[in-house]
């Protein structure tokens, strides 16, 4: 518990440092220390516009989402009882694509709309996969490789809706669908920031049953936890959460997957870690967002894809190298 | 077609004749498939125009032009890539003795892809002829790469792990591929449609630069297939065969680069055909590669042709993919496979 609260802290000292990094760098650059001193109020008007307006919003978000990503994932992978069962692996990311495309495209709605269509595209797929890999419990390798194939049905999907949509749509959904930080405001750090503000409270009541709840339900039920009501409060916090990320910042892979194993490697800890795997998420996020800004500069890579690429390499990695943890 | 000998399962064995006249048959609706490629689009042309155009071509008649210029090249190009793909499903499903085995799925036609982005994007290459080899050198570092890291660890290349490994390595190879295409916009722009698997950009000049190619892929294909059923029966028994396993390996593995390779090269990454046609090969032939090699030949292009006459009539007058459409039609089969009971039988 100890070591938890010790890597939490340091996580969050690591995630405040790229702040500061991501604060100061772009086309106008600025110093830390003019940074932080924008930051406390001393800064000039210019600073204040590019620091404030422009660039903080966008962290904040990258900050929310991360840590709501991790903190969903770190909860399905305790529900599946399975290192690899993020949402991004068991569909829910996909579906929530899915779910937001039909909103843009068929019904075409604002944020609300859009999100409350990725939370039901995502829950739905999310309990396909979970259902049709299900035989005898079920196994890790057999949910990813359903997932892909479920993925892959969702993909065409996707790929049908953006081409009978119109070109303004379609190209507000294929960026969509990138999963992009570019161009977030306010309004969007103030979304994410609240629901997690709300969920993570949630996230801590429930620890002490989920910790019972890993148990197995039996020995759960002998201590007195009503195993079906915390398992469902769990699934919704989980997916609330995840919908949350990928309203706010599209469909972003991997952060779900990687953030709990990381963190749970740094806390050696066994049992659930939503904390630890959120303050990983969030320095995971806002890191890769950085590498998206700046490793083909000028050009502005969607975080998405950064986060792709670290997060095949990391299960290339997972598979070849560790071969207990999967 | 049905003969079977008595007390052997169905799909195990069937005479020869038998075999010979169902390829014979599927011969047949591969020329009919190619036809329904030719008449069917976002203008319909009558099969008889069609006949017409083939036949009699008049530029100054429209529906021919569209048939000469358009859906000609477009069904050639359909016809190669398919074939391609197929053979090669079945040439990798027999090496990795893997039945979940697909280029697609294990990431080899994303390699091709990353190769083919590499010389476009990067390089400046224009020309099939100079980016063919990109998308080999791509698809063969590819498949170097999943096979090594699906064969570490105790158990070796299991069918699901070697699976696995593919997967994660194509999310890295697209993540790369997808940013490389964003650094430049003319480029994705083009190469937008291309990155899911379409036919839609067929080009004679492409489909001239890779048949070499994939007729040599073929030619190797075809020869190995005494060896393949001599791989099949395990290590002793096809060494007490004559059969040099490493060089069928070596040989297998040039084959099913240059067909991956040119069919990625001329129409993107296509998922799920290679997994698909053996299977259902499979299921007429029974292990028989002899058989086997030869019916995916003629039922990939089958499955690719109708699948690009459905992706062009489902939204008409726009149209998906062809990679879209074989996507929707191989990912159940996946799931199915998976979920067989136990674990799944080494080919």
């Amino acid at each position: 518990m100890k070591r938890s609260f010790a890597v939490g802290l340091a996580l969050l000292g690591i995630c405040a440092a790229v702040a500061v990094v991501a604060l100061g760098t772009g086309d106008y650059p600025i110093s830390p220390a003019g940074v932080l001193r924008t930051l406390v109020g001393q800064g000039n008007p210019a600073t204040e516009y590019i620091v404030i307006d422009l660039r903080l919003p966008r962290v904040l978000t990258a900050l929310a989402v991360g840590a709501a990503f991790g903190a969903s994932g770190a909860i399905f992978q305790s529900l599946t009882r399975n290192p690899l069962g993020s949402p991004d692996v068991i569909g829910f990311t996909a579906g929530a694509s899915v779910g937001a495309l039909i909103m843009i495209i068929l019904v075409g709605g604002g944020l609300l709309e859009i999100a409350s269509g990725a939370v039901l595209g995502g829950a739905l797929a999310a309990a396909a996969v979970y259902l049709l890999a299900y035989r005898r419990g079920s196994q890790g390798y057999r949910l990813v490789i359903i997932g892909v194939a479920v993925q892959a049905l969702l993909t065409a999907m996707t790929t049908y809706l953006l081409a009978r949509a119109n070109i303004f749509d379609s190209q507000r959904a294929a960026l969509w669908i990138m999963g992009s930080l570019n161009a977030r405001g306010w309004a969007h750090a103030a979304v994410a920031g609240g629901a997690l503000a709300l969920l993570l409270p949630v996230v801590l009541a429930l620890h002490r049953r989920t910790l019972v709840l890993e148990m197995g339900d039996e020995t759960a039920r002998s201590l007195g936890v009503s195993v079906e009501r915390v398992r469902l409060a769990l699934i919704a916090t989980a997916v609330a959460l995840a919908a949350v990320g990928t309203a706010c910042a599209g469909p972003i892979a991997f952060v779900a997957l990687a953030a709990p194993q990381l963190a749970r490697r740094l806390t050696r800890a066994t049992g659930p870690n939503p904390l630890p795997s959120a303050a990983m998420g969030a320095a995971l996020l806002l890191a890769s967002d950085l590498l998206a800004q700046r490793a083909l500069a000028p050009t502005q890579l969607p975080v998405g894809v950064v986060t792709a690429a670290l997060g095949g390499a990391y299960l290339i990695w997972l598979l070849g190298w560790r071969r207990t943890a999967a | 077609m049905t003969a079977t000998a008595a007390g052997v399962p169905a799909t195990s064995v069937r005479s020869r004749p038998a075999l010979a006249w169902g390829l014979v048959a599927a011969g047949a609706a591969l020329v009919a498939a190619a036809l329904l490629s030719i008449a069917v689009g976002s203008k319909s042309i009558p099969i008889g125009t069609v006949f017409d155009a083939l036949l009699h071509y008049d530029a100054r008649i429209d529906d021919h032009v569209v048939v000469h210029d358009l859906r000609v090249p477009r069904t050639l190009l359909g016809l190669v890539v398919g074939a391609g793909l197929g053979l090669a499903g079945a040439l990798i499903q027999a090496l990795t003795r893997n039945p979940l085995a697909d280029p697609g799925i294990l990431g080899i036609n994303e390699g091709a892809a990353l190769g083919v982005l590499v010389a476009i994007g990067i390089a400046g290459l224009t020309s099939p002829w100079a980016y063919v080899w990109f998308a080999f050198a791509g698809a063969a570092a590819s498949a170097a790469l999943v096979y090594a890291i699906g064969a570490r660890g105790r158990e070796g290349a299991s069918p699901v792990r070697l699976v696995l490994a593919g997967i994660a390595f194509t999310y890295v190879l697209h993540a790369i591929g997808r940013a490389i295409l964003l650094t430049d916009s003319a480029t994705f722009d083009r190469w937008r449609n291309w990155m899911v698997g379409s036919l839609a950009s067929a080009d004679p000049g492409v489909i001239v630069g890779v048949l070499p190619f994939m007729v040599i892929g073929t030619a190797i294909a075809l020869g190995l297939t005494p060896s393949l059923n001599a791989l099949a029966l395990g290590e002793e028994a096809g060494q007490a065969l004559g059969v040099h396993r490493g060089q069928t390996r070596v040989l297998g593995a040039v084959a099913v680069t240059l067909l991956c390779g040119s069919a990625t090269a001329a129409a993107g990454p296509i998922t799920f055909v290679g997994l698909m046609v053996p299977y259902a090969a499979r299921m007429i032939t029974g292990p028989d590669y002899r058989w086997l090699v030869p019916y995916s030949l003629v039922l990939a292009p089958i499955l690719l042709l109708v699948a690009d006459v459905l992706g062009r009539v489902v939204t008409r007058p726009g149209e998906v993919g062809v990679g879209v459409v074989t996507a929707v039609i191989g990912a159940p089969l996946l799931v199915v496979l998976v979920r067989r009971r136990g674990r799944l039988p080494r080919l």
